[in-house]
């Protein structure tokens, strides 16, 4: 929930600044300025990030580098953790599930909400719509997993009754090595259409209508428009939302934990579940640290070249 | 569901609520509107469908389900499966009706999820309002340097810190405690202070500059002007958190497994696996699943312009 609005600080970041300048308060010439209050009021803030970001950020770091089962103290192993990664088939697998995680769910959820957020945008604009289209995104993750779990049950869920009912054979969505990751990335489409169509829907407001205007002055036929315009003043905004939906995709969890539990067999471990058990169920805290050091390097690469690649900080507006 | 026939000249002109009513042409049918039509009506079938089966199955008779899948209707029409997730069923009466006869403590972890939301959305709202006004109204050397290394952290991804803060919690004897549960979420998120302080930025001061001539000092001026005159947005953000923190699992996963803390969403993953007669209460956890989405669907229903909104504010500005 907490990834809601992290996607505007690029943007809004920015155009705030220039108030900053405007009212300079008298306590600007001395040095420290309102140190003393600012400290009181920054406190518990500072207490909460330096205890639960920062320490945690660096020790993360160094535990990657050693081995430790939680009973007694980690020892120091230099790169060991990381070559065994790097020669682990679980990891690969556990990777490429992931990948292959990403890759259905975000596809799928982009399109879908780039086309929700046009007929939010041109044809369906009352909020009580966006509302109910935003439901399933409210519901906790682990709720949302247990209800498709049972709509998709293989003998009496309601998805293979209608399958049944078309004459085609049942569908072990859940329990099949080849459906268990489209099913849960299906799973996740549904939860999440609403409310990235919604991120997608703002970025299509921000759009002047001027530019529409003259657009339908010159004659432009609306999939013209669309192309011409609307995407390409879109970019910034698609761009963001895609850094954030695929940041937040590979960290699938929940969904898994609650139906699969990663199998069978390999078939949707993905890396934050290996990561998980390699932790809690191996205890092996020094491997598991690796792994999610690895995660956080794949994470921050993919958000660069994504911001690189498809100019995201730059808008055609200007 | 309004369906209002709009033109669609005035895109973007009113983002924040309903949009403009003005300029409505009568159309001749036209089958590209028709078309879009349908498609927002199959997006909300597709949405709501889901929760209505919830709700029938809920309904039902667990034993009947088999029997009776691809009925629209509750199977054998039953509010069993709620009284059996509140307790209010005997273990037998449960069992004859396809429960597991073991015993839940929904109300317990019903109880937990309350604390738990509650208390670090309280801490976590009002902490990073404090740290937004720091940095909004205050000057002091290293604040924009301390600024950018709060919003760093929005990179980290949750699981990075998820095992040193859970070695730190289990080291200082916490697990299995709310002290532990909330603790990381209790006193600030780079979000939530990056949230207000894009408020407090955008506030005018001249009502705080007056009071300040007048000799109120800092922490009167941020009780008594700042955090009333900001109530709409801590309010949202307050919403926003609750919201996050009452479907939160992983941590509460990690830390909070003994029953005496589970929350909800721990709790309903146990429930799934916990039947003993191979074929599982699917009504018992409909039930349950619908009960702990509530008060969030609740909280949706008195506020979710303000929801929906909010997530426009953000790519808007």
């Amino acid at each position: 929930m907490t990834t809601i609005t992290k996607l505007p600080d690029p943007v809004a970041g920015g155009s705030k600044h220039p108030q900053r300048g405007k009212n300079p308060r008298p306590g600007r010439g001395r040095r420290l300025g309102d140190l003393r209050i600012a400290l009181l009021f920054i406190l518990p803030a500072m207490v909460g990030f330096v205890a639960f970001f920062l320490i945690p950020t660096i020790r993360g770091i160094y535990l990657s580098f050693t081995e430790y089962s939680v009973l007694g103290d980690p020892t120091w192993i230099g790169t060991k953790n990381y070559t065994a990664i790097f020669a682990d088939e679980l990891f690969w697998n556990a990777m490429a599930v992931t990948v292959q995680y990403v890759g259905l769910n975000i596809g799928f959820q982009t399109v879908i909400a780039l086309g929700l957020a046009l007929l939010m945008h041109r044809v369906a604009k009352s909020t009580l719509i966006r509302g109910v289209l935003l439901l399933p995104f409210l519901v906790a993750n682990v709720i949302v997993a247990l209800l498709w779990f049972w709509m998709l049950d293989y003998q009496i869920g309601i998805v293979n009754e209608i399958i049944n009912w078309f004459g085609l054979p049942r569908i072990a969505f859940f329990g099949s090595e080849q459906w268990a990751i489209p099913t849960i990335a299906g799973v996740n489409v549904w939860r999440h259409m609403g409310y990235t169509a919604l991120l997608i829907f703002a970025g299509l407001q921000s759009i002047p209508s001027h530019v529409y205007e003259v657009a339908s002055l010159d004659g432009a036929s609306q999939t013209r428009t669309f192309w011409s315009i609307t995407m390409p003043l879109l970019r910034p905004v698609l761009v963001l939302v895609l850094v954030v939906t695929v940041i937040g995709s590979f960290q699938v969890f929940d969904t898994v934990a609650v139906t699969t539990g990663g199998g069978p067999i390999n078939a949707s471990r993905v890396i934050q579940m290996y990561i998980y058990q390699k932790a809690f169920g191996e205890s092996d805290f020094g491997y598991a640290s690796a792994l999610s050091v690895i995660l956080f390097v794949i994470l921050a690469l993919v958000a660069f070249i994504q911001m690189k690649f498809l100019k995201g900080n730059e808008s055609d507006l200007d | 569901m309004t369906t209002s026939a709009l033109s669609r000249k005035t895109p973007g002109s009113n983002p924040a609520s309903k949009p403009a009513r003005q300029g409505v042409h009568k159309k001749p049918f036209n089958w590209r509107r028709a078309g879009a039509w349908t498609l927002v009506v199959v997006a909300i079938i597709v949405t709501v469908a889901p929760f209505l089966w919830m709700l029938r199955t809920a309904l039902s008779s667990n034993a009947s389900l088999a029997s009776n899948a691809s009925n629209l209707l509750p199977a054998d029409f039953s509010l069993g499966a709620f009284k059996r997730v509140l307790g209010l069923q005997t273990p037998e009466e449960a069992i004859a009706e396809g429960g597991s006869g073991a015993a839940i403590n929904f109300w317990l972890y019903l109880r937990n999820s309350i604390i738990f939301a509650s208390v670090t959305t309280a801490g976590q709202v009002f902490f990073s309002a404090m740290a937004a006004y720091a940095f909004s109204r205050l000057r002091w050397p290293g604040r924009n340097v301390v600024f950018g290394l709060f919003l760093a952290t929005m990179m980290v991804p949750p699981i990075f810190t998820a095992l040193p803060n859970f070695l730190m919690i289990k080291n200082l004897g916490l697990l299995n405690t709310f002290a532990g549960l909330a603790l990381p979420f209790l006193f600030m998120t780079p979000f939530a202070i990056f949230f207000l302080r894009q408020f407090f930025l955008s506030m005018s001061r001249e009502v705080e500059e007056a009071a300040m001539l007048d000799g109120a000092k800092h922490l009167r001026i941020f009780f008594q002007i700042v955090l009333p005159n900001a109530a709409a947005p801590l309010a949202t953000l307050a919403l926003l958190t609750f919201i996050g923190q009452w479907n939160e699992y992983f941590w509460p996963l990690l830390v909070g497994q003994d029953e005496s803390v589970r929350v909800l969403t721990v709790g309903l993953g146990v429930f799934k696996s916990q039947s003993p007669q191979g074929a599982p209460d699917w009504s018992g956890l409909m039930a349950a699943t619908l009960i702990a989405a509530l008060p969030v669907l609740l909280l949706f229903i008195a506020f979710g312009k303000r929801v929906v909104n909010s997530i426009g504010f953000s790519g808007i500005k």
